[in-house]
């Protein structure tokens, strides 16, 4: 029955986007075309998102364990380091040059038009290159402590 | 300011908000779409099914929305394949590197006045304004 929860979220999550009209690419870039017929639109989700996410997350910080779960998985990441920043700004020239972000894209999949499908397949894949990129890395790295300690 | 829609943007923000409160609560999970769907991609990961069961409802949404008449439209997008996919792979790529989209840096993060995630979200802000400002001002796409 638990699984009811996360369905019933991501239900409440879609509607949303359709409603907020963050679904549609184009209201999307409205709103970062600051320097054109600006729409600030996605500011309002993001203030009216925000008004219940800081009071319900405080409420959950509360808690020790969710009402379902045994265990809180909250992000452990504080630092703001290159990936970080590199990331976010490689991120918001995908974003900015069609307007999808993986949420809204992913919930495109249900009109099967033939450009969410690619931009799906294609985030997919930038995703699955990073975490390639990164074992490969972590891997290299244990590579060259174990011919030092060789050596 | 013409398509300014404040009223719906409200009601669905809020609604975004209290489904990221809700998994939390419930689930002990963040609603990062990224995060979620990067962790199904993953074959040796094995929390899969929560994942399936969020995008699953993600995707219903629409569906049940095409039932009480009010159906969604296919999104405009730009023709060419060739912009779709690299833009695809930057969010993608990006949003791994930087560890969250706009819903787990944007909402969730900032809903939990997350530092990382004000950073991250002001980053992705800025290139994205400055891409669309490219595109659409100075190639006048």
């Amino acid at each position: 029955m638990w699984i009811v929860a996360p369905l019933l979220c991501g239900l409440i999550f879609g509607a949303g986007l359709l409603i907020s009209g963050m679904v549609q690419p184009d209201k999307v870039l409205n709103f970062l075309d600051v320097f054109g017929a600006w729409d600030p639109s996605l500011a309002v989700v993001m203030v009216a998102a925000l008004a219940v996410a800081v009071p319900g997350f405080m409420l959950a910080s509360r808690r020790s364990q969710p009402w379902l779960a045994p265990q809180y998985f909250w992000p452990g990441k504080t630092a703001i380091d290159p990936p970080l920043v590199a990331g976010a700004a490689l991120f918001g020239i995908g974003w900015g040059l069609v307007g999808l972000c993986p949420g809204p894209a992913l919930e495109s999949l249900a009109t099967l038009s033939p450009g969410v499908i690619v931009f799906v397949v294609a985030m997919a894949a930038g995703m699955v290159l990073h975490d390639t990129w990164q074992r490969s890395r972590v891997l290299a790295q244990r590579d060259r402590q174990l011919a030092r300690a060789d050596g | 300011m013409a398509n300014f829609t404040p009223v719906s943007a409200a009601i669905g923000g809020a609604l975004i908000g209290l489904s990221a409160v809700l998994l939390m609560l419930l689930t002990g999970r963040i609603a990062g779409v990224s995060g979620i769907f990067s962790g199904l991609l993953n074959l040796r990961s094995e929390d899969k099914g929560w994942r399936i069961a969020f995008i699953a409802g993600l995707i219903l949404a629409p569906v049940v929305a095409g039932f009480v008449g009010h159906g969604m439209a296919a999104p405009k997008l730009p023709a060419s394949w060739a912009v779709l996919v690299v833009a695809g792979l930057l969010v993608g790529f990006g949003s791994r590197l930087g560890g969250g989209c706009t819903s787990g840096h944007g909402i969730c993060g900032i809903g939990r006045l997350s530092p990382r995630s004000i950073t991250a979200t002001i980053v992705f802000m800025a290139t994205a304004v400055a891409t669309v400002a490219v595109t659409r001002h100075v190639m006048g796409g």
